[in-house]
């Protein structure tokens, strides 16, 4: 039945997903280890060709590359991800350290977007025509137009250094989250907006809304919950997509705020060789991603009853 | 009353289609014209400045826009904190995008289209294998991917270009597939099919001419976008080499600079955000007119 399907259905998924994540971190076992090299990292200037031995035998460094490829491979399933070469602390830790903030980021941007693009949205498709409309789909095509590092910055000049309101970076309380949210939303914003106007509009033809305005509903009912629920599938289908475009842009915004998540871990560990904490970093970033599409993609089946297992 | 109206919604009367056909001119002919200006100043910039970008003059350090007290026309946007001319770097770096446009779109939009033909067209394991290549692409963190990349390889405009062709390919493999699995069923290529035709010519005689619309549309919608991921790579570092004028860079280096000469940001700041406006502005309406059917694509 139905229920079967959905569980067969997540399985395949979720090993195909496992495949995606090891070809990714993959592809950046093979281009970080054949071209880059981290022993000129770990060594001093004046360490002796017998240091250096050594140091390359504690890594692996010296193994040929299909041996070591194993061994990560071998690490990797029994989430042994080695030490970062930089701080000594194992990779694990590094990345656990960084993720929640990263995942506090990108979570309220999330819900920022949702907030301000599903209202204006549905204002935009019930008041089409007017300046209301006028007015959001502005602010969506500007929203979508602003470079989100330039917008960054000229936030931090405007409220941290000339009202000084806002702290200009770094992780705290509440303050500290705000201008990082609204920078890295705006884009998914913009998007969230266009798509429930469009999909709004399509849905007050529907007949279904005739029947509903014919029962006699209170309109707020029609439009809040019979016509809304329908204008956000094509929303949670986007938000799969959207997943990616938040953690690039989360990468961006983490070094315009100073804001200690793994986007910024991640590019001092690859600006520093740091093998493990990079490949790590990595392959949580990508599971991410691939876990947040699976998830999208099942709730859209079960929010849609069209919509079946195998389509 | 109101409510009833959105009912009538498709209802739309000839005085008011003029009316928006009539906005959509007033907003068009003005994008056209700042997107022109664009390109030419790409295309000219070396008959458009008598400076030479990169030439750094440090006697003429960050001085002001001609407009404000202490400017000169001779600098009419003003010089940065080596004193090259912001003008002159603002034209080249049109330039730097003008190519990263003209390589990247139509590299990524003949695989992503080859991609989506063969997976469409051929289902089964190559639907199976290539689909696979599209999943792994979208869940590379293409942003990091890029910083690694010019962490192994260097910061060049040839690696940008590379990067962005990775980046950028699969949407329109996801496209190009999504129709051909509707075309495939269509009488003109089961005719084609029952009349012997090879595979090759199917793809490239019958599909091809009948997709091209949609990746048209998909790739005139995407040079905003890869105008910005230039500018978002230039300003992390990991874009072109460092001297070259990318607006991203010019960004990255004025930020320091940002209470002292605020010039340095909002030139090239101004610069991405009018073409990315402009672009997607035509993108949009080349969309409506060609497909409205897209309208989600993106």
């Amino acid at each position: 039945m139905a229920g079967t399907n959905l569980w067969t259905l997540l399985a395949s998924r979720l090993a195909q997903g496992v495949l995606v994540v090891l070809a990714v971190v993959t592809v950046v076992f093979v281009v970080s280890r054949v071209v880059g090299d981290p022993i000129q990292y770990l060594a001093s200037d004046e360490s002796t060709p017998e240091e250096i031995e050594a140091l390359q035998d504690l890594f692996g460094l010296n193994d040929p590359i299909y041996e070591q490829y194993g061994n990560f491979l071998w690490d990797l399933a029994r989430l042994e991800m080695g030490r970062s070469f930089l701080t000594g602390r194992s990779a694990v830790d590094e990345v656990k350290m960084r993720a929640g903030k990263t995942l506090q980021l990108g979570f309220a941007a999330l819900v920022f977007s949702l907030l301000l693009g599903v209202p204006l949205g549905v204002i935009a498709a019930l008041r089409r025509g007017t300046p209301a409309d006028w007015f959001s789909r502005l602010l969506a095509v500007l929203g979508q137009a602003t470079p989100n590092f330039f917008l960054g910055l000229l936030m931090i000049f405007f409220f941290s250094v000339q009202l000084g309101w806002l702290p200009t970076g770094g992780a705290g309380g509440i303050k500290h989250l705000i201008m990082p949210t609204i920078v890295l939303g705006m884009l998914t914003s913009a998007a969230v907006m266009r798509l429930t106007r469009s999909a709004m509009i399509d849905v007050m033809g529907t007949d279904f809304i005739r029947t509903a305005r014919a029962k006699g509903l209170r309109e707020r009912t029609i439009i809040w919950r019979h016509a809304l629920r329908h204008a956000l599938l094509p929303v949670a289908t986007i938000l799969g997509i959207q997943m990616g475009r938040l953690i690039a842009g989360s990468v961006i915004v983490e070094t315009v705020f100073a804001w200690p998540g793994v986007g910024r871990l991640t590019i001092s560990a690859i600006n520093g060789s740091d093998y493990p904490v990079v490949q790590l970093a990595i392959m949580v970033i990508a599971s991410t991603i691939v876990l947040a599409n699976i998830a999208v993609d099942l709730s859209y089946r079960l929010i849609d009853p069209r919509i079946r297992a195998g389509t | 009353m109101a409510r009833q109206e959105s009912v009538a919604l498709e209802f739309v009367s000839e005085r008011r289609r003029r009316g928006i056909r009539w906005r959509r001119v007033a907003l068009l002919t003005p994008a056209a014209i700042i997107f022109g200006v664009f390109l030419i100043a790409g295309i000219f910039a070396p008959l458009l400045t008598p400076y030479d970008p990169e030439e750094i003059v440090l006697l003429d350090r960050l001085i002001p826009p001609s407009w404000e007290g202490e400017g000169s026309l001779d600098h009419i946007l003003g010089t940065d904190h080596l004193g090259r001319d912001i003008l002159a770097r603002i034209f080249y770096g049109a330039r730097v995008s003008l190519i990263v446009v003209a390589t990247t779109i139509p590299a990524s939009a003949a695989i992503g289209t080859i991609v989506g033909l063969l997976a469409g067209w051929r289902l089964g394991m190559w639907d199976k294998v290539l689909m696979r290549l599209v999943d792994i692409q979208l869940a590379l963190p293409a942003i990091l991917f890029a910083i690694l990349i010019a962490a192994v390889f260097g910061a060049s405009l040839r690696n940008v270009i590379i990067i962005i062709i990775v980046w950028t390919w699969s949407g329109y493999a996801r496209l190009a597939r999504g129709d051909v699995l509707s075309l495939r069923e269509q009488e003109f290529v089961v005719a084609a099919q029952a009349m012997g035709a090879s595979d090759r010519r199917i793809l490239f005689r019958h599909l091809t001419p009948n997709l091209l619309n949609t990746i048209v549309i998909l790739a005139t919608l995407e040079v905003a976008g890869v105008i910005l991921i230039e500018a978002a790579l230039s300003f992390l570092g990991v874009g072109v080499a460092t001297g070259t004028p990318s607006w991203g860079a010019m960004i990255s280096e004025g930020r320091n600079f940002m209470k002292l000469a605020w010039w340095l940001i909002w030139m090239p700041g101004i610069a991405i955000f009018l073409v990315s406006l402009t672009g997607n502005l035509m993108g949009d309406w080349l969309r409506d007119t060609l497909d409205p059917r897209l309208r989600n694509v993106r």
